[in-house]
C-alpha cells in the first residue's frame, strides 16, 4: 500500500493530481516512464498523467546525474575548465569547448591564427554532423525502425575515427585551447575530411529514402508535437527545436564567432514546428555543414595553427561572455574572475535544458507513442541539463 | 475426406501391428514427438536465422562465435534463459502470470498439427481445416492479453491492451483472405486445398485467381504480422514505448515461452500461406516436362520448407525495415482499408469463381 506522499507531491506542480474522467466511470493514472527507459536516452523522469493511452500532462524530474560542473569549475584553473565542459553534452563537447575558449579569448585579448579559426569552424561543424548523425540513428528507433541506429551510427564512425586521429579521444575531446587548439590536423585530416563527405552525401540520399519519405514516418510526425513560434520563444527554445518553429536564431549568421562570416551558408527554418519539421531541420543542418566543410576544405590556411601557448591565465577582474551554436542549440558561457587563476563562478546556458521545458505544452493531448516521438525530435542530452 | 485418408508406411506398419485403439495412441505419441521436436527446432532455427537476417540488414555479421556460422548460439541463449532466476514479482496475479506463457505456445503447436507438410506428413486433417486454424490460433492472443494484465504493471496493462484492439482486429481481414481460398478450392481442409493447387506455377491461389489471389496473399502477410504481433506491427510489445509491453515483467523460462512461442508462430504463420497461396508441398511445375520432372524428385517437404523461409524472410525483411506505426493509424488502417479491401477483394474472387474466369 503506497500512501500519497507530500514530500513526493511537492516535487509535482500544484494542480498535477488525477481525475475522473469519463462518465463510464474510467480514471486517470500516473506512468513512470525513467529513469530507466529505452526512450528517454539516459537518467531523465517523466511523471506523466495518462487518461488510457491518451497523454494529459507530462512533468520532467531531472537531477539524476547532477555532477555541480559549474561548482567543480570554481576550484580548476581556467584552462583546466575546459574539460568539465565535455561531460555536459558529450556530442557537442568541441562546441562547448569553444565556447570556453573564446570566453577566456576575450578576457585576455587573445588572438587565433587564421588555421586555428579554420580547424574550429571544420572540427565543429563535423561535430554537429556527428551529433546529428547520432541523433538519426536513435529517431529511427525511437520511432520502432531498430536498423537505421546502425546505419547512423555507421556514418558517425568515420568522423569519430577522424576525431580519434585528431585528439586521442572519440566523444570527450578537450581539444581546443585558448588561442587555437591543443595541436595542429595531422596531414591525413584534409583528404579525410572530403572522403567523409563523399560519403555523407551518399548516405544522407540513403537516410531520405528510408525514412524521411517514408509514409508511416511522415504520418507519425506530421502535425504531432506542434510548438508554435510564441511560445519556442517564450520557453527560451533554440537550434533546430526553435527553427523548426520558424525562430530564425542561429548565432553562427546572426552574430558570427570565429570565421563563421566568411561561408556560406543557410539557416534552415521549418514553418509548423512539428515534430516532421524538427526532423526535417536537423536533416538540412547536415546538408548545410557540409557545405560549410567543403568550403573551408578548399581555403585550408597554413601554419601556425595556434598563437602563443601559455598553459594557464592570470584572468582581469571582470566578466565574461561567449555563445556559440552547439548542435542543439544556444549554449553560452558566463564567467567571472576576481584577478585570479581560477573563476570566481562559472555559468553555463545550455540548451537542451530549455528545450525540453517545453515537452509538456508539445505532447498533452496525444498519444504515449507521440511522447517518444517529441523526446526524439526534442535530442535532448540529460548530463546537460543537470549539468 | 476422412483424417483416415492420411497414409504413411510408419503408421501404417504401426497400425498392422497393433490393435485399433493402441494403434492410434501410438501413432498419436508418435505425432506430438513430431510435432514437439519440430517445434524446438524450428524456434532455434530461426532465432539464429532472424539474428543473422537483422545483422546483415544491419550492415553487421550477427553471432559467428559459438559453433560454425554462430548456428549453436540460440543454444547458448537458451541455456542462458534457463538457467536465469525466474522472478516474480509480489503483485502479480498467480494463475494468470503462471498461465499466460504456456497459451501462446500451445496455439502455435495446435495449428501446426493441421499443416501438410508433405503429401502423407501431417498429423491430422479435419474438414474444417481453416475453422480448427482460427480457433486455436486465439490462444496466443488470450496468452497475451492474461499476461499483460495478470503482470500487475502498467506497461504490460497498456501493451495487452493494445495487443487485444490489434489482434482482434487484424483476425478479421486474415479471416476474409483465408475464407476467400475456400471460396476459391471449395474445401476447407488445408491438404485438400493445396491438392486443389496441383498443376503449373500459375495454379498457384496467388496466381490464378488473376488479381484477387495476388492482393488476398499480400493483405494476409499484413495482417499475419499483426497477427504475429512483430514489427512495423509490434505495438504490444513496442519497446521504446512500453519497454516490452506484455512481457515487462517476464523472465528467464517464462519470457522465453513468450520468446519461443513468437518464432513458431511466424513459422506456422508462414506455412499456412504457403499452404493457402503458394501450393504448399507441391513443386513450382513450370509447364517444360523435364525440369518439371527435376523439380518434382526433391521431396514436398523441402518445398514447403523452402516456400515458409521465403515467407518468414518477407516477414524479417519488413520488421528490420520499417518503423513502427501508431495504435491509432493501425486501427484504422484496419477498419478503413484493410477490412474493407478484403470485402471488395472477397467480392471480385466470388465474381471471378462464379464466372471462372480463373487462369486455367
Amino acid at each position: 500500500m503506497i500512501k500519497a506522499d507530500s514530500k513526493l507531491l511537492s516535487t509535482l506542480p500544484p494542480g498535477f493530481a488525477l481525475h475522473d474522467t469519463g462518465e463510464d466511470g474510467s480514471q486517470e493514472y500516473f506512468l513512470n516512464m525513467g529513469p530507466q527507459h529505452p526512450s528517454t536516452h539516459g537518467v531523465l523522469k517523466l511523471v506523466v498523467k495518462l487518461d488510457g493511452e491518451k497523454v494529459v500532462e507530462v512533468v520532467p524530474h531531472l537531477g539524476f546525474i547532477h555532477r555541480a560542473i559549474e561548482k567543480m569549475g570554481e576550484n580548476e584553473s581556467f584552462v583546466q575548465y575546459i574539460h568539465l565542459t565535455d561531460r555536459m553534452d558529450y556530442l557537442s563537447s568541441h562546441i562547448n569547448n569553444l565556447c570556453v575558449c573564446m570566453a577566456i579569448e576575450k578576457a585576455m585579448g587573445i588572438g587565433v591564427p587564421e588555421r586555428g579559426e579554420y580547424i574550429r569552424v571544420m572540427v565543429s561543424e563535423l561535430q554537429r554532423i556527428q551529433s546529428h548523425l547520432l541523433w538519426w540513428g536513435s529517431f529511427g528507433m525511437d520511432l520502432g525502425a531498430v536498423s537505421t541506429f546502425l546505419y547512423g551510427f555507421k556514418e558517425r564512425e568515420k568522423i569519430t575515427a577522424l576525431f580519434e586521429e585528431l585528439c586521442g579521444a572519440r566523444l570527450t575531446m578537450n581539444f581546443f585551447r585558448p588561442g587555437g587548439s591543443n595541436s595542429d590536423v595531422p596531414e591525413t585530416f584534409l583528404p579525410r575530411v572530403k572522403e567523409i563527405i563523399q560519403d555523407l552525401k551518399f548516405a544522407l540520399d540513403e537516410f531520405d529514402a528510408l525514412l524521411t519519405k517514408n509514409p508511416i514516418i511522415i504520418e507519425r510526425t506530421r502535425g504531432v508535437g506542434i510548438l508554435p513560434k510564441e511560445r519556442a520563444i517564450s520557453y527560451g527554445c533554440s537550434g533546430p527545436v526553435a527553427r523548426a518553429s520558424g525562430v530564425d536564431l542561429d548565432v553562427r549568421k546572426h552574430s558570427p564567432y570565429s570565421v563563421y562570416d566568411r561561408f556560406e551558408f543557410d539557416v534552415p527554418l521549418g514553418k509548423n514546428g512539428d515534430c516532421y519539421d524538427r526532423y526535417w531541420v536537423r536533416m538540412e543542418e547536415m546538408r548545410q555543414s557540409i557545405r560549410i566543410l567543403e568550403q573551408a576544405s578548399a581555403h585550408f590556411p597554413p601554419d601556425p595553427y595556434r598563437s602563443k601557448e601559455k598553459p594557464n591565465y592570470k584572468v582581469p577582474a571582470g566578466s565574461y561572455f561567449a555563445s556559440v551554436e552547439t548542435a542543439r542549440g544556444l549554449f553560452c558561457t558566463y564567467m567571472v574572475s576576481e584577478n585570479a587563476m581560477k573563476p570566481y563562478r562559472i555559468k553555463s546556458r545550455s540548451p537542451n535544458f530549455s528545450n525540453l521545458s517545453a515537452i509538456n505544452e508539445m505532447s498533452a493531448g496525444g498519444k504515449i507513442a507521440d511522447l517518444v516521438t517529441i523526446l526524439s525530435t526534442l535530442d535532448i542530452i540529460v548530463p546537460d541539463i543537470d549539468r | 475426406m476422412t483424417p483416415l485418408s492420411i497414409t504413411h508406411p510408419l503408421g501404417d506398419w504401426i497400425r498392422q501391428q497393433l490393435p485399433s485403439p493402441f494403434a492410434a495412441i501410438a501413432n498419436g505419441l508418435i505425432a506430438v514427438i513430431a510435432i514437439a521436436m519440430l517445434v524446438v527446432v524450428t524456434a532455434i532455427f530461426l532465432v539464429w536465422l532472424e539474428r543473422k537476417v537483422c545483422a546483415r540488414f544491419q550492415a553487421r555479421l550477427g553471432p559467428t562465435r559459438v559453433g560454425p556460422f554462430g548456428l549453436l548460439q540460440p543454444v547458448a541463449d537458451a541455456i542462458k534463459l534457463l538457467m536465469k532466476e525466474n522472478i516474480r514479482p509480489r503483485t502479480v496475479d498467480q494463475l494468470a502470470y503462471f498461465l499466460a506463457p504456456l497459451l501462446p505456445i500451445t496455439g502455435s503447436f495446435l495449428v501446426l498439427i493441421v499443416i501438410p507438410f508433405d503429401h502423407n506428413l501431417q498429423v491430422l486433417d479435419p474438414d474444417a481445416g481453416i475453422v480448427y486454424v482460427t480457433a486455436v490460433s486465439g490462444m496466443g492472443i488470450l496468452g497475451v492479453l492474461i499476461g499483460g494484465w495478470g503482470s500487475n504493471n502498467k506497461y504490460s496493462l497498456l501493451g495487452s491492451m493494445r495487443a487485444g484492439a490489434q489482434l482482434f482486429s487484424y483476425e478479421l481481414s486474415m479471416v476474409l483472405c483465408m475464407l476467400l481460398i475456400v471460396m476459391a478450392s471449395g474445401t476447407a481442409s488445408l491438404r485438400n486445398i493445396v491438392l486443389s493447387q496441383q498443376g503449373t506455377i500459375l495454379d498457384w491461389w496467388i496466381f490464378k485467381l488473376p488479381v484477387a489471389g495476388l492482393v488476398a496473399f499480400l493483405l494476409f502477410i499484413v495482417s499475419s504480422t499483426a497477427e504475429l504481433n512483430r514489427g512495423p506491427l509490434d505495438l504490444s510489445e513496442a519497446e521504446q514505448e512500453l519497454t516490452g509491453g506484455f512481457h515487462t515483467e517476464y523472465t528467464g523460462i517464462s519470457f522465453s515461452m513468450f520468446f519461443l512461442a513468437e518464432f513458431v508462430n511466424m513459422f506456422a504463420a508462414a506455412g499456412l500461406g504457403a499452404t493457402l497461396f503458394l501450393g504448399g508441398f507441391l513443386a513450382p511445375q513450370i509447364g517444360w516436362h523435364p525440369v518439371d520432372q527435376l523439380l518434382a524428385f526433391i521431396p514436398g517437404f523441402i518445398w514447403f520448407a523452402a516456400k515458409a523461409y521465403f515467407l518468414i524472410f518477407l516477414y524479417m525483411w519488413t520488421r528490420w525495415t520499417f518503423p513502427r506505426l501508431r495504435i491509432d493509424h493501425l486501427l484504422s488502417l484496419e477498419w478503413k482499408f484493410l477490412l474493407p479491401a478484403s470485402l471488395a477483394n472477397l467480392l471480385l474472387a466470388a465474381t471471378l469463381v462464379l464466372f471462372k474466369w480463373v487462369i486455367p
